[in-house]
């Protein structure tokens, strides 16, 4: 599915990378659990999470993951939106909760990573 | 190429930039992004739990024509067993290191899967080190 396209289905806002918004999303994964996240071999998915600090840009950071949902409008601090600049990565917020997110984007096509 | 860096216990605001510094030296010496996701993330989980459980540490990494080797020696409380420290899911972690998305007791697992070779000591009361060797190819 298309960034752009994706971003609609959650009703969601881009925060930055707003230049990737024609890449495709094959792959989520949704955890607050970024040790969880960190045991993902694979790269290139969007991580759903609805934990907002500079830890989860920094975990996106070293499992070379470029697009980050942050959910139930949690709130993206500039320290985080610099962070994620300075990767290259797209961050979106949405204020749908994990579950309501998760599932959307699941019926819309989006394949789990497990 | 020896690089040295510290890591200070308790701040969360610094916790990963060790990880990222050698994330991009790596991707300047062309190494396979595989081989880097590996190092880093174990990198990451171990420069991490100075943070979370030490008090301070030194990281050193040393990179050679075929690998990089990256000793975490830390000043803290120490790991009484480390064997229940290795099993998944176990974990002493604060409820402020479980706020920043921390202490699922994955971490040191997940090391020792990335690593090619690894090896964990401690003493009560005084630290912990940990010896992680990754091969380039
Ligand atoms: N450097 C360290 N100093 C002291 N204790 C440590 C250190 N590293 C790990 N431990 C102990 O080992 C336990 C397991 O570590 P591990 O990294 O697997 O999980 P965690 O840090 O608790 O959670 P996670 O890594 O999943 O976020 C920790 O909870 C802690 O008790
Ligand atoms: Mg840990």
């Amino acid at each position: 599915m298309v960034l752009k396209e994706l971003v609609s289905v959650v009703n969601g806002k881009v925060l930055c990378g707003e230049s990737h918004i024609n890449e495709s999303i094959e792959y989520a994964f949704a955890s607050d659990l970024m040790s969880d996240v960190l045991t993902l071999r694979i790269t290139n998915f969007l991580l759903i999470t609805g934990l907002a600090n500079v830890q989860s840009v920094r975990t996106a950071e070293m499992s070379d993951l470029k697009y980050l949902l942050f959910a139930r409008g949690k709130k993206v601090t500039d320290d985080m939106i610099e962070l994620a600049q300075e990767n290259d990565m797209v961050i979106i917020t949405t204020p749908y909760s994990l579950f309501k997110t998760s599932g959307l984007l699941y019926s819309a096509g989006i394949q789990p990573v497990y | 190429m020896v690089l040295e860096y510290k890591v200070e216990g308790g701040d969360f605001t610094q916790a990963g930039n060790v990880s990222s510094s050698v994330k991009k030296v790596l991707k300047q010496l062309g190494i396979n992004p595989v081989v880097i996701k590996r190092v880093v993330v174990a990198l990451y989980e171990a420069e991490v739990n100075i943070v979370a459980h030490a008090y301070r540490g030194v990281v050193t990494a040393t990179l050679d024509d075929e690998g990089i080797r990256i000793v975490l020696d830390d000043e803290g409380p120490g790991i009484a067993s480390i064997e229940q420290a290795m099993v998944k899911g176990y974990s002493t972690a604060s409820k402020e290191v479980r706020e920043m998305g921390f202490g699922a007791g994955m971490g040191l697992p997940n090391i020792k899967d990335n690593a090619d070779e690894f090896t964990i000591t401690s003493k009560v009361g005084v630290g912990t080190r940990l010896d992680i060797y990754i091969h380039y190819v």
